[in-house]
């Protein structure tokens, strides 16, 4: 559906996006994930034809962006980030002329307005002027203009950002409903949304992918290593580690953050071995006060800080 | 086309819904009606020439008023992004845009039309130079338009945006003014590069080919000069 190939954009002398490359599938809900400043949004703008890339292409459908960017606008609806809509405009006013800008028929443009009112949840605020709409509210008009021609992509830049966690659970759903669908790229900081919206991720930094995979899979290859967090009363960390070091399959005993009188010790265990009935077993012979034994599972929150960490 | 109304339709009633419309139509009938009246009765002519001799100073700064808004406001809330994504081109945008201003400087103009008719009570009006001097004025108002619409594109500071359209239409209008501080070389070119002059002459009533082809060109520089701009922020 969607082709980046070798796509670079320089802001004068600084490289916002560098020499990137992947491919979208239809249907696919695609996060982008990244620090600020990795290049996220200056992609999203090529895509949506607002900036025009230094070197490299993007073909959408048969469309490329140089070529043919009215075609590849009609493609595509495109909510940038904190949703900037004229605020002395009503909402009703200002989706009417988003939907006259996108072509609709007058019984179309009546019932699509209707309809994504009530997917947006936005019917009790069509008739106030946007400045007096709460953050929410104006994220649900931003998504409602983006939906309005019934594009087969939708392009969300930080959909969620600023929000409250019930308004961050609203809007989530909706992007979930929509996305059965179609086609979605959405950016964001938060990882958690990128894990419970997206079937697969694009972690860019400093302008490169760093990783492009379905999320599971990433967790998978990146995470050979599981650790198990143990925490002991009153323990002794040279004991312990001794004790536990020489079990197979043990990588690493690492001390950690404990509180008071808490001895908390980091196990690193090798290549997915499961060894945790072997700690567990060196530990009770040891006659130690065992307080806590987790298995740490390594989460999306790792992997990203560990691929965009400043080396 | 049909994009080129939705535009022109939105910006026109944006100009409505804030108060600054009602304050620069105000503010315009406010200063042409106190020079116009307060000479009116000492000339004791029954013509509409000191109205139309103030008009280019006075629209110098009230176009600009007018233009200043329409891309700086959006490109500083950022609703420009969301504008650019729609399936419009740069021409429809500019045009859009363009002929809202056009159509409130139209409104403007409409209620001075009293004057003219408050004159024809008082005395025999030549009808000619009114009418030249409401096409002239028209034509004067796209061409300010045209260039305030530039300034806007050029910044996402409304003030600055006001600052250059005002400074290049306040240049437009004085520089026949200032031809005899210039070598004599110069003269003709100036005085053809002056709106002012080709203003005048049209609101004499005659309707002469070069200085329609003037207000004709210069307006589509200003605009395609606004396109430029605007494929430099790509």
């Amino acid at each position: 559906m969607i082709k980046v190939e070798n796509l670079t954009k320089y802001y004068g002398e600084i490289c916002a996006v560098n020499d990137i490359g992947f491919e979208i599938r239809r249907g696919e809900i695609l996060g982008l994930l990244g620090p600020n400043g990795a290049g996220k949004t200056t992609f999203m703008r090529i895509l949506t034809c607002y900036l025009n890339p230094s070197a490299g292409t993007i073909q959408v459908k048969d469309f490329n962006i140089r070529e043919h960017p009215l075609a590849i606008k009609k493609l595509i609806g495109y909510l940038p980030e904190n949703a900037p809509l004229y605020p002395d405009m009503l909402v009703f006013d200002y989706l009417q002329y988003v939907a006259d800008i996108r072509g609709l028929d007058r019984e179309t443009k009546r019932r699509r307005i209707d309809q994504l009112a009530a997917t947006c949840s936005i019917q009790e605020v069509m008739h106030q002027p946007i400045a007096e709409l709460s953050k929410g509210y104006k994220q649900r008009v931003g998504l409602a203009q983006a939906m309005m021609g019934d594009p087969e992509i939708l392009v969300l830049d930080e959909p969620t950002s600023g929000l409250d966690p019930n308004q961050i659970i609203e809007i989530r759903e909706i992007i979930k409903k929509i996305g059965k669908e179609k086609t979605i790229i959405l950016s964001t900081h938060i990882l958690s949304e990128a894990e419970a919206t997206c079937d697969r991720v694009v972690i860019i930094h400093k302008g490169r992918i760093v990783a492009d995979s379905p999320i599971e899979d990433l967790k998978q290859s990146l995470g050979k290593e599981s650790v198990i967090a143990l925490a002991f009363r009153n323990g002794d960390f040279a004991a312990v580690q001794n004790t536990l070091s020489r079990i197979a399959g043990v990588a690493a005993v690492e001390k950690a953050e404990g509180g008071d009188g808490v001895l908390a010790v980091n196990v690193t265990c090798k290549t997915g071995e499961d060894i945790r009935d072997l700690i567990y077993r060196s530990i009770r012979a040891q006659d130690w006060l065992l307080l806590e034994f987790v298995q740490q599972t390594r989460s999306l929150e790792n992997i990203f800080r560990e691929l965009t960490r400043e080396k | 086309m049909k994009n080129i109304r939705h535009i022109l339709s939105k910006e026109f009633k944006s100009y409505f819904i804030a108060p600054i419309a009602y304050i620069v139509i105000a503010i315009f009938l406010l200063i042409t009606g106190w020079f116009f009246f307060s000479t009116f009765f000492l000339y004791n002519q029954a013509s509409l020439r000191n109205f139309f001799g103030l008009l280019p100073i006075i629209f110098s700064f009230i176009v600009p008023a007018v233009t200043m808004r329409l891309f700086s406001e959006e490109i500083h809330a950022g609703s420009y992004e969301i504008l650019m994504t729609l399936p419009l081109t740069f021409g429809e945008v500019i045009l859009g845009k363009f002929l809202a201003a056009v159509a409130f400087v139209l409104v403007m103009l409409l209620p001075t039309l009293s004057y003219a008719i408050t004159v024809t009570l008082l005395g025999r009006l030549d009808i000619g130079p009114i009418v030249g001097g409401y096409i002239g004025a028209l034509f004067l108002g796209a061409l300010f338009s045209a260039i305030g619409l530039l300034a806007s594109a050029l910044t996402r500071n409304q003030i600055i945006a006001f600052i250059i359209g005002t400074g290049i239409c306040f240049a437009l209008t004085l520089v026949d003014k200032m031809l005899f501080f210039l070598p004599e070389s110069l003269l003709g070119v100036l005085e053809y590069i002056g709106a002012d002059f080709h203003f005048q002459n049209i609101a004499k009533g005659i309707l002469d080919s070069r200085d329609i082809l003037y207000f004709a060109s210069a307006s589509f520089l200003a605009l395609y000069g606004t396109r430029l701009v605007m494929q430099g922020k790509k």
